[in-house]
């Protein structure tokens, strides 16, 4: 059944190879090799590579809504930001009494806001199974309660583009404020130990890539499956004539409703796959801004391929940490000029161009 | 003369000069040798024949006679050891910044040690006080003589009381008489007379003033041991009608500021949505750079006062058209070298723009630092209107109000009776058939997101004017603008207009009882569910253009 999801697409073996690789080489070469030899990889690599798999794994899911729906999603990093916060809930939760303020069961910014209860919202984030289960109902609920609203009333291009933004913008005002219960302006950080492991220790950053690879690896063999299956061949289908879809007789607004709520899923998964390996989670995560970066991840790699928007990730993220640490002003120039010689010159991002280059060197 | 009996003499001074016109000019010279000696006397050694001095100089109404005194009250006037001036000082590092007391002018800087000060007793301070207020009642300008009446309401006395009185009378000002009536008749609440009372309450009933309002409130309400502070249950009931009477006008002018500010929040808005209204409205376009065009704007006022300091109300003047100018080549750059390859493509534009709005950013962050710059505001735009106690209007705000709806009604008429207008409206209908009637649409393409942008450019000048310039200035107003074009209806200006003021008030109505957040959450969750509803907003187009 594995070998009918390759079917056509032989790229697709290597990508998947090089992400094992990854995701189960380095993190053992950490572990086992001493700082020194040649096959040693440091800490601080692993915590890069683990952070550029989840936001493989957020590019992913939003080239299933962009790439194979057609929908421009200006709002995806709000699914991403969800699941981050749920993730970063728990492990507020797991500091128990070894905050600043030492109270067994607040967090400290509640303390500090001087709260004497839990928010009911809190209960139960000391468990990881539901605070797992969380994090696919959160996003997942979100998304289904906006695109339920969105699709139904036939809201779509640049309109829904927009009013996603605009979801995400609310978010990120209501997360700022002290009020919601979510450490305001600061977010939730100083986490101590996941899983009853010290957050902060190599093996469980090693742990956390390897995890974080394999869900990447999973999350991309799903998404697969679903592309090729009939919700998938309808899904593309209404990107390429959503008018006929509806005419014969499918209802556009349910595909379009399944494939959203999916893809949040997978974000929100990414998000808290994120947290534990930067250790902080805050509002700017909604930012809009933050939403575009992902949109531009996509049309770099380039649309409709899953692993177009996994290299567009790594190779937009890589460039980030190369600019950011070297020349910091430079990279918003650089972000901007991506965005307009993409979209003008590079329609279908850099695979795109590539395969287009082999194809006509072959004729 | 005792000191303490110089109350009466000044009194009796002060009425004669209340009921003498202004000296006439044949006095002059008889008046100027009154001055001269009079403040001849003031270095006079005893304190009485100081005394005396004051009420000569409070005599001859001259107009240098009330700086002096205020000189002496404070503290700031000298006598110059070497030649026996009388002199004015103002605190410098150096010494004493000097001036003739006389006649002000400026006599350079000395050392402390070269002056010794004009000493007043307690008694003496007092009487100045009242001297002053009296001298300033007297003045030719409202202003003055309302700041005098509301100084003396500070700290009544018997005197003041009558002076008040008789000033009353001869009152022309309407504020000034409204001032001295209110000092008047909180006084008369004290009297132990009923009838008196309950005229003083007649008076009082219509002034909305912190003062009154704070008074009837103690004289309805209890003491410590439960006896009403007013005795008698007659004016007790009439302090209450007055109270609810003077409540109703609180609740009115708190309307009337919530309708202001939410009307200027929404003049902001419109003034951001209108030029977006435009490229998006009529072109079809998404810019995302839209607001970064308005930074560009904000920035251009700001270079414009750099370059000329001196003249803060000129240069904002000058600002306007330069900022459209620069807005308006910046949008037809952007239009010619990006947004033209990509008509048709709705969601490319979007995320080229947006990549235009990011170098746009950065470009500006490197120029002008990433730090906020400041622009000053002109005189005339800043304070407020100040209506009364509870209610004040801030020009800044109101002149943005006046200039978004100027903007708006040449923005109509320039796409209603011009040339360009008819053609950009041609296009935005049918593009094909205005290209087969010969209209060059790339050429009016251009224009019309020219014009888009250049208006985003003077929305930025008004911007200036409220907040801080800064490379962020535009994002923050990005998602707004969006929601004010679609809520009002793509491609209809009426629509925006409406759409922009609506959620002005909307926003400001909620913010008491939900915070300024909140407020703007619940906004957007509103447009976010009227666009389910309703997906071409308040005033949906109609007709064939719709589908095109």
């Amino acid at each position: 059944m594995v070998a009918a999801l390759f079917k056509n697409d032989k790229a697709m073996i290597w990508v998947l190879v090089i992400l094992a690789v990854i995701s189960l080489f380095v993190p053992l070469c950490n572990l086992i090799f001493a700082p020194g030899s040649p096959l040693y990889f440091s800490a601080y690599t692993v915590s890069l590579l683990g952070k550029y798999m989840t936001f493989a794994l957020l590019g992913m899911s939003l080239d299933l809504v962009w790439g194979y729906c057609g929908i421009l999603a200006l709002g995806h990093g709000a699914f991403f930001a969800l699941g981050g916060y749920v993730m970063g809930m728990y492990l507020m939760r797991q500091i128990g009494n070894r905050g600043v303020y030492g109270d067994p069961l607040l967090p400290d910014f509640m303390v500090f806001l001087d709260w004497k209860e839990l928010p009911w919202y809190w209960y139960g984030f000391d468990q990881f199974w539901f605070a797992a289960l969380m994090m696919v109902l959160v996003p997942g609920l979100l998304a289904f309660v906006f695109g339920w609203l969105a699709f139904r009333s036939r809201v779509a291009g640049v309109y829904l583009s927009i009013i996603t933004q605009a979801l995400t913008y609310a978010l990120l005002l209501a997360f700022f404020r002290n009020e919601m219960g979510f450490g305001g302006n600061n977010g939730l950080t100083d986490f101590k130990e996941i899983l009853g492991f010290n957050s902060q220790s190599d093996s469980v950053r090693a742990c956390l890539l390897m995890a974080s690879g394999v869900t990447l690896i999973l999350a991309f063999l799903v998404s697969r499956w679903v592309i090729l299956s009939k919700l998938g061949r309808v899904v593309t289908a209404i990107r390429d004539q959503e008018m006929r879809v509806r005419f014969l007789g499918y209802r556009v607004e349910m595909f379009k409703l399944w494939i959203f709520v999916f893809a949040a899923i997978l974000a929100g998964i990414a998000g808290a796959l994120y947290v534990p390996q930067v250790g902080i989670i805050n509002p700017s995560e909604f930012s809009p801004l933050n939403s575009l970066e992902i949109v531009i991840w996509v049309a770099i790699g380039g649309r409709g391929t899953l692993y177009g928007a996994i290299f567009g990730a790594v190779l937009v993220n890589y460039a980030k940490t190369l600019l950011t640490g070297w020349m910091p002003e430079i990279w918003l120039f650089f972000l901007g000029a991506a965005f307009i010689l993409v979209t003008v010159l590079l329609p279908d991002g850099l695979l795109g161009f590539w395969q287009r280059r082999l194809q006509e060197q072959k004729q | 003369m005792k000191p303490n009996s110089f109350g009466w003499y000044g009194w009796a001074m002060m009425g004669l000069i209340l009921m003498l016109p202004a000296s006439s000019s044949g006095q002059d010279s008889a008046s100027e040798a009154a001055f001269s000696a009079a403040v001849a006397n003031l270095k006079s050694g005893s304190m009485k024949e100081r005394g005396l001095a004051i009420e000569q100089l409070a005599g001859v109404h001259n107009p240098r006679a009330i700086v002096i005194l205020q000189a002496l009250l404070d503290g700031r006037l000298f006598k110059l050891i070497a030649d026996d001036k009388l002199v004015i000082g103002e605190e410098v590092d150096a010494g004493y910044k000097l001036f003739d007391a006389k006649n002000a002018e400026s006599l350079g800087t000395v050392d402390r040690s070269a002056t010794q000060k004009i000493y007043v007793t307690n008694n003496l301070r007092t009487s100045l006080r009242k001297i002053i207020g009296r001298l300033e009642l007297n003045d030719n300008d409202a202003g003055v003589r309302l700041a005098a009446v509301k100084a003396m309401g500070k700290a009544v006395d018997d005197e003041s009381l009558m002076l008040l009185q008789k000033h009353l009378s001869v009152e022309q000002d309407k504020s000034v008489q409204k001032a001295i009536k209110r000092i008047l008749g909180l006084e008369q609440l004290n009297s132990a007379d009923k009838t008196t009372r309950l005229a003083a309450i007649e008076l009082l009933k219509g002034q909305a003033n912190q003062n009154v309002v704070n008074r009837f409130n103690e004289l309805v309400d209890k003491d410590a041991e439960g006896h009403y502070l007013e005795a008698d249950s007659d004016v007790r009931n009439q302090i209450k009608t007055a109270l609810v009477k003077i409540n109703t006008q609180l609740q009115v002018y708190a309307a009337i500021e919530t309708l202001f500010f939410g009307l200027s929040l929404g003049a902001v808005l419109v003034l951001a949505a209108i030029g977006l209204a435009i490229t998006f409205g009529v072109m079809g376009v998404i810019n995302m750079a839209h607001g970064e065009l308005m930074m560009l704007g904000a920035y251009t006022t700001y270079v414009t006062q750099q370059l000329m300091p001196d003249h803060l109300g000129l240069s904002l003047v000058v600002a306007i058209p330069a900022a459209f100018i620069i807005s308006a080549l910046a949008g037809i750059v952007i239009e010619r070298g990006i947004i033209r390859f990509l008509y048709g493509r709705p969601l490319e534009t979007l995320l080229a723009t947006f990549g235009v709005s990011l170098f746009l950013q950065q470009t500006v962050r490197s120029i002008f630092s990433p730090l906020n710059r400041s622009v000053a505001t002109p005189e005339w735009m800043s304070g407020s209107l100040q209506i009364n106690d509870f209610l004040s209007l801030t020009w800044n705000r109101f002149y943005i109000l006046v200039f978004c709806l100027l903007v708006f009604a040449l923005l109509l008429q320039i796409l209603k009776r011009t040339r360009l207008g008819l053609e950009v409206r041609a296009v935005a209908q049918n593009r094909t058939m205005a290209k087969a009637m010969g209209i060059q649409t790339a050429r009016v393409d251009a224009l019309t997101f020219g014009l888009g942008s250049g208006i985003a450019g003077i929305a930025g000048v008004a911007l200036s004017q409220i907040t801080n310039v800064g490379p962020n200035l535009g994002q923050a107003y990005i998602v707004d603008s969006f929601m004010v074009v679609v809520f009002g209806g793509v491609g209809n200006l009426w629509g925006t207009l409406v759409a922009g003021f609506s959620l002005g008030i909307a926003n400001k109505l909620l913010e008491p009882y939900a915070g300024a957040v909140l407020a703007k959450i619940l906004v957007l969750v509103f447009i976010i569910l009227f666009i389910q509803k309703r997906p071409r907003g308040l005033f949906p187009q109609r007709g064939r253009a719709v589908e095109g």
